[in-house]
């Protein structure tokens, strides 16, 4: 195996960056750029697995990121018990209230869902079959919310200040990155069913509606997770900083580096976090290049190339996107809940397409399709972009409007627009790449 | 039991609110299916093309009436300044495929690629939108706000129930009316539109027979232009202007154009309608239809709304999926590349 100097160059180059932003601004914004970068990282390598491997266009990512924030929720979060038995005491249907009567609605929802496919394949087509199917989904309907919407309606009355939600199971957060990654897995498993083997561009907007339903449902679902009241304070996998401060060994080095107490921890905390990311992401980029070079990457790669010769010589195509599709997803929610566990909150109102969907597409592009180093690359590159074209904005439209009247009109609504700035960039960033290199800055070999 | 009462609500709050919505949606609809007819690509930038052409209309509408120049009290100012943003947007599009899709059409890149394209565009569109007018809603609407109010209507009818029409749900209706009108007369009966349907059914015949790709192209850009400025100034009209509602438009717009059929008008016209009314009719609260529909005492309690109006995008993905699970090329059979 030869070393590409290349590659470790550009590499090397992106370190340099961020010393140099640790060195002129500030070491926590620099860690706080390098935690994001190397969350980001693990997600353009979820989509690198579907795009560059084997050609499938995700637009959801953004809800297959939320569903894995939403297991940090329902993992480590302390189990909220009035919720659970909310209405149940003193009730003489205690199975419609409390987390009976939850479970028992969605799971009469699935077995409505479940039932109308089977009445579907069962019956010979006419109308007698749409009529049935009609009936099958109305009088499921109907029965899941008898039991579903006293239940949750008696679960949000639950102090709602700060709960009104079922909350967790108190379990280590740890243990969410891998349930994050099922619950995408679960997800993206579903959308693949209906719309793998559809064209190409269906899936794409599938996939972009799914991941709108995703959130809506985050959003709207109070028992579930506060919906956009926010779940705070979720256990974090890492020390705190304040929990840090106190600790004598910290006061110690803060002391020798000639740093604050405070900014200290808040370094050391976001170091365990770097570590514990880059350990999650060196594990994912192994298995993703071993599983690249193994006869089954090839047979992807294959696939990807040729749809009609890889049919010829008896593969499943279907079946295979749809491998890819779920593995890639659930990359994607694992990468999804080891972001809501660093940040300790799940905000269901702050999931945006242009930042969880397409930001992490322009990563893949501008790093590199079907290289696995490239899509780490490219998040790296991007998402330093994306924080730092903010302040460079202001600053460049601080200078423009220097002469300007400091009461103007003009000049507070270019200091206001300065923000934008990191879409336009965004932009012109990807299409650039796809103009003059649309192999990226690490080509796939 | 007292069925027009029943009606007038059904009218007042699900049919005239989805017949503009759905009008919207078709000419947005409208605008997808030709990108996708005759460039060949999925156009991912459709929404925020439509805000940045809103938004150079508000600015005209805005200085328009500052110039006093007004629709008189009774028409919305706006409306004047629709060929202003069909111009802007033409030099817009235009420029973004001589930068940008031009190279990719000569090299014949995969249609993903173009799709990519897009969606670079579409940051670069929603952009230059923020940059220039900012994320925070803006009314632009002037002139007469009602062509009947409630209380006009209940004192013209002696009715219980109220109904209103609002000057931008009847303009609009109108107006796409008339625009879709004109596009399908361009198509069938000028020598331009029957170039555009040969070079969209085979390109090679087209080519052989002597039309224009680059015209073609340049045709259907200033067609979309006229297409997606009429439907965001109608939508900001009707519903006020952001551009982060312009962008979630995207979904139900090719919801309207798949369901319909890609690469067919007509198809993305009723699509358009079907995703509105199914939109209104499923997030609207039955309740007080059907306490006027069933006879007294039998009146439901519950609100009778089958999903919360947060769902709406659920209802447009049902639809979309149910379609393409049952008939992939759409309703009115578009094609299938």
């Amino acid at each position: 195996m030869s070393v590409n100097w290349r590659n470790i160059g550009l590499f090397a180059a992106m370190g340099v960056v961020l010393l140099l932003t640790g060195a002129f601004q500030s070491w926590q914004l620099a860690l706080t750029i390098l935690n994001m970068s190397l969350i980001s990282a693990i997600m353009a390598l979820g989509v690198n697995m579907q795009w560059g491997y084997a050609g499938l266009f995700n637009v959801g990512i953004m809800g297959f990121t939320a569903v894995g924030g939403l297991a940090a929720v329902l993992i480590a979060m302390p189990p909220v018990g009035d919720a659970w038995a909310a209405g149940m005491i003193g009730s003489d249907q205690p199975w419609r209230f409390g987390i009976a009567g939850t479970l028992l609605g969605l799971m009469l929802g699935v077995a409505t869902i479940l039932a109308a496919v089977a009445v579907y394949k069962r019956m010979t087509p006419g109308r007698l079959r749409g009529a049935a199917i009609i009936g099958v989904i109305v009088a499921g309907w109907a029965v899941s919310r008898f039991f579903f919407a006293p239940a949750t309606s008696a679960i949000q009355a639950v102090n709602p200040a700060s709960e009104g939600y079922l909350g967790g199971l108190g379990l280590p957060v740890i243990l969410a990155w891998p349930v994050g990654a099922v619950f995408a897995a679960g997800a993206a498993w579903v959308v693949g069913r209906i719309s793998l083997g559809l064209r190409s561009d269906y899936l794409a907007i599938a996939t972009l509606g799914i991941s709108e339903i995703i959130i809506a449902i985050l959003k709207h679902e109070r028992w579930l997770a506060r919906g956009v009241n926010n779940v705070t304070g979720i256990p974090r996998p890492v020390t705190r900083p304040v929990d840090l401060q106190p600790q004598p060994w910290v006061q110690e080095l803060a002391a020798r580096l000639g740093w604050t107490v405070p900014e200290t921890a808040a370094i050391l905390s976001a170091l365990g976090y770097a570590l514990l990311f880059t350990i999650v992401l060196a594990i994912l980029i192994w298995l993703a290049e071993k599983a690249l070079n193994s006869p089954w990457g090839r047979m992807m790669r294959a696939i990807r190339d040729n749809e009609v010769a890889a049919r010829a010589m008896g593969k499943d195509v279907t079946r295979r996107h749809l491998n890819i599709f779920v593995l890639g997803s659930a990359v994607c929610g694992l990468a999804g809940a080891m972001m809501v566990s660093m940040d300790g909150q799940l905000t269901p109102g702050s999931y945006e397409p242009l930042r969880f969907t397409f930001l992490i597409w322009v990563m893949v592009i501008v790093g590199g399709s079907g290289n696995n180093w490239g899509a780490v690359l490219g998040a790296f590159v991007i998402w330093f972009l994306w924080v730092q074209v903010e302040p460079a904005g202001r600053w460049l439209m601080e200078t423009v409007t220097a002469n300007m009247d400091v009461g103007s009109e003009l000049r507070r609504h270019l200091l206001d627009s300065a923000a934008y700035m990191r879409l336009l960039t965004m932009g012109v960033a990807l299409l650039l790449v796809l103009r003059f290199s649309p192999r990226g800055l690490i080509p796939e070999r | 039991m007292d069925p027009l009462s029943a009606l007038i609500t059904l009218t007042n709050f699900v049919l005239i609110p989805a017949f503009a919505y759905g009008s919207q949606l078709a000419l947005g609809a409208l605008g997808i299916t030709l990108i996708y007819s005759i460039l060949r690509f999925s156009h991912f930038a459709h929404g925020d093309i439509m805000a940045f052409g809103t938004m150079v209309v508000i600015y005209t509408t805005w200085a328009l009436q500052s110039a006093g120049i007004t629709g008189g009290g009774v028409l919305p100012t706006a409306l004047m300044a629709i060929p202003v943003g069909i111009a802007a947007m033409v030099v817009y599009l235009l420029v973004v495929d001589r930068l940008v899709y031009r190279y990719f059409r000569q090299v014949k890149a995969k249609p993903l690629i173009f799709v990519m394209a897009s969606l670079g565009v579409m940051f670069v569109t929603n952009g230059l939108t923020r940059l220039f007018i900012g994320t925070s809603e803006r009314r632009f609407e002037d002139g007469q706000r009602f062509i009947f109010s409630v209380r006009e209507f209940r004192e013209w009818s002696g009715l219980a129930e109220g109904l209103a029409l609002r000057s931008a749900q009847a303009i609009t209706i109108l107006a796409a009316l008339l625009v879709m009108l004109a596009l399908f007369w361009f198509l069938t009966r000028t020598k331009s539109g029957k170039s555009m349907r040969a070079y969209s059914d085979n390109e090679d015949l087209a080519l052989l027979s002597g039309i224009n790709p680059e015209r073609v192209v340049v045709i259907t850009w200033v067609i979309v232009a006229a297409l997606v400025v009429t439907a965001g100034t109608l939508y900001g009209l009707d519903k006020g202007f952001r551009p982060i509602n312009y962008f979630q438009l995207l979904l139900p717009m090719f919801a309207a154009a798949i369901v319909g059929g890609l690469g067919s008008p007509i198809g993305a016209i009723v699509g358009g309608y079907v995703v509105a009314f199914s939109e209104m009719g499923i997030t609207y609260a039955w309740r007080r239809f059907f306490s006027h529909m069933l006879p007294e005492g039998m009146a439901p309690d519950g609100m009778m709304q089958l999903l919360p109006v947060d769902y709406k995008f659920a209802v447009t993905f049902a639809i979309l999926v149910i379609v393409l699970i049952f008939r992939p090329t759409g309703i009115f059979r578009g094609k299938s590349i």
